[in-house]
């Protein structure tokens, strides 16, 4: 009888593959543990209440504040006016993409919505400072030169693919008998769409929406550029701002010696987008999961 | 005739709802066209052989990009060398190894929350990890870990779903025959895996290409007249660069800045190209 030898080559390699998926959780609890150790010695010269509720986010010029409402209103501008040109336009392309464009369309379409997602960030910024601004500054003189209105434009127009092709991943799982179902009751086009396939396809529409504000929360590049570096506690669109991630960027440029108040500052105000980004996408993911029309 | 009228307003409704959507649709076409012919007037005229092989510098008729070029080739390769390896595997013993248990849940869905977290969060990483406490300062090392973890969760999602579309019966046949587990994976369902994968990789490495954020934070720099020649040298990169000259006030950075973004275009397009080849080709074949 022939004895089975150990496969010590199958064993050990499972557990290097092992190792490689364990990395992603080594990431997230790196994050979260530099994030929060940094944070930690942040709030033991500024506190909470300060951090939090301050009117006034001035971490590099006397007098020192470290207020973060200017900041989180900058950034709040932005994922408005992103949302305004993102959802609308994103929500009509996907209904044009899956109910009445013709298959040659959607062949050409899907790598168009495919390009613009791989645009970097940077490229979006560079056309917002030398497109989106100067079309601004002409019909409304006022603007400022770095404003919160051009990045927001751009960064709606960045997210815009993603939502569309979400939305439209949606709408192609409603199943096409509740359309002729419709039709069959004498709905017009319009009425099917409106009544029967949004609806239907909603929960994926309401995640689309939350990770479009999700990544129009974290975007840098496009907002550092043509939003400015001055945290402004504004709602004026047409102001110069700045954002958490413009600031996080305006600090780094610069050479700043770790353990000081102000190379805390960068981590303090991470933590922060990380929380936030990090509730939305789970949210996302929950409205994805929990209310989710099954079909057989 | 009330309700005459009334169908003939549903269908004026329905047709004018049809052509709003086109209209929309061919907006954000046209937007994207627009953003390319900006860039292309102002860029084109600079870029020539001189451009490609220059350092930048302050005069802005001497100015190129050969540091940045040569920079983003340097990152791009050790972050391929880094992380496609690593997310492969890891997607390998999620799909193949892996046990449904609550670790094993909880790992996937961390994966997800991963490709969620803004890259400048992983930029800030990288500065306290791999530049400060590793103390491998601003090389091109520190990036391209930094870049590898960027961009694992993307690897890692696209090869668990080509893996997963790997049929059972497959498998089942290689261990009737008596093949070992990891001999069913290599020789079976990593190849017929294998486009799906490519394809995935290839959209993570052009995300790598692009990205600026993570490397500002990192402290790549923005003034390189030097071309790395090992992993520890500091470095710069195409995005950087082109970052750089965009926040420059005068005209010329910003025809430079549009030349560069020609560059980085045209490579990211012939990788995109080369994406679709392979989804087309893998769909053919089965």
């Amino acid at each position: 009888m022939k004895t089975v030898k150990p496969r010590y080559l199958e064993n050990s390699l499972q557990v290097v593959f092992f190792m490689c998926a364990a990395i992603s959780t080594i990431t997230t609890v790196a994050v979260i543990g530099i994030l929060a150790f940094e944070t930690w010695g942040f709030l033991q010269h500024v506190s909470i209440v300060e951090f939090l509720f301050g009117t006034r986010w001035s971490p590099l010029l006397h007098p020192k504040s470290y207020g973060l409402l200017p900041l989180l209103a900058g950034t709040t501008l932005i994922v408005v006016g992103a949302s305004l040109v993102a959802l609308p336009i994103g929500l009509a392309c996907a209904i044009y993409l899956s109910e009445y464009a013709g298959e040659r369309a959607r062949n050409v379409l899907k790598p168009v919505l495919e390009v613009l997602a791989g645009i970097p960030t940077v490229v979006y910024g560079f056309f917002a400072l030398t497109f989106v601004t100067p079309i601004l500054r002409t019909v409304l003189p006022q603007t400022d030169v770095f404003n919160a209105a051009s990045a927001a434009i751009v960064v709606g127009i960045m997210v815009l693919p993603m939502v569309a092709s979400l939305c439209d991943d949606a709408f192609r799982a409603v199943p096409d008998n509740l359309r002729e179902g419709a039709y069959s009751l004498g709905a017009t086009s319009f009425e099917v769409t409106t009544r029967v396939v949004v609806p239907a396809g909603l929960s994926g529409v309401f995640a689309a929406f939350v990770l479009a504000i999700s990544r129009a929360i974290g975007e840098t590049m496009a907002v550092t550029l043509a939003a400015g570096a001055t945290p402004n506690l504004t709602l004026n669109p047409l102001e110069s701002i700045q954002t958490m991630t413009a600031y996080i960027v305006q600090v780094s440029l610069g050479d700043t010696p770790a353990g000081t108040l102000t190379y805390q500052t960068l981590f303090a105000v991470a933590a922060v987008l990380f929380l936030v980004t990090l509730c939305l996408n789970i949210a996302a993911n929950m409205i994805m999961k929990r209310f989710q029309e099954v079909y057989e | 005739m009330a309700a005459q009228s009334n169908l003939a307003w549903r269908h004026k409704k329905a047709a004018f709802f049809k052509n709003f959507c086109i209209g929309v649709t061919g907006f954000a076409v046209l937007i994207l066209c627009l953003l390319i012919y900006q860039v292309s007037v102002l860029g084109l005229p600079w870029l020539d052989a001189q451009f490609l092989s220059s350092f930048p510098s302050r005069f802005p008729e001497k100015a190129g990009i050969k540091s940045a070029l040569m920079g983003t080739l340097w990152l791009v390769s050790m972050t391929a060398a880094i992380a496609i390896p690593i997310g492969v595997l890891a997607a390998v013993y999620l799909e193949e190894y892996a046990k449904p248990t609550r670790l094993t849940e909880f790992i996937n869905i961390n994966i997800a929350n991963l490709a969620g977290v803004p890259s400048i969060v992983y930029g800030i990483l990288g500065l306290a990890i791999f530049v400060r406490f590793f103390q491998l300062e601003r090389s091109v090392l520190s990036g391209a870990m930094t870049m590898s973890l960027l961009i694992l969760p993307v690897i890692i999602i696209a090869s668990k779903e080509s893996i997963r579309a790997v049929p059972g019966s497959l498998r089942q046949a290689a261990f009737a025959v008596g093949a070992t587990r990891w001999q069913v994976i290599r020789a079976h369902v990593l190849p017929s895996a294998l486009p799906g994968i490519l394809t995935g990789v290839i959209l993570a490495i052009s995300r790598a290409i692009g990205e600026t954020a993570p490397l500002i934070m990192i402290g790549a720099l923005t003034y390189v007249a030097f071309v790395p020649e090992g992993p520890m040298d500091e470095f710069t990169a195409l995005p950087i660069q082109i970052f750089n000259w965009t926040s420059r006030p005068q005209q010329e950075f910003h025809e430079l800045a549009s030349a560069g973004i020609v560059v980085l275009l045209l490579v990211l397009l012939m990788m995109n190209a080369v994406a679709v080849y392979i989804r087309y080709r893998g769909t053919r074949i089965k």
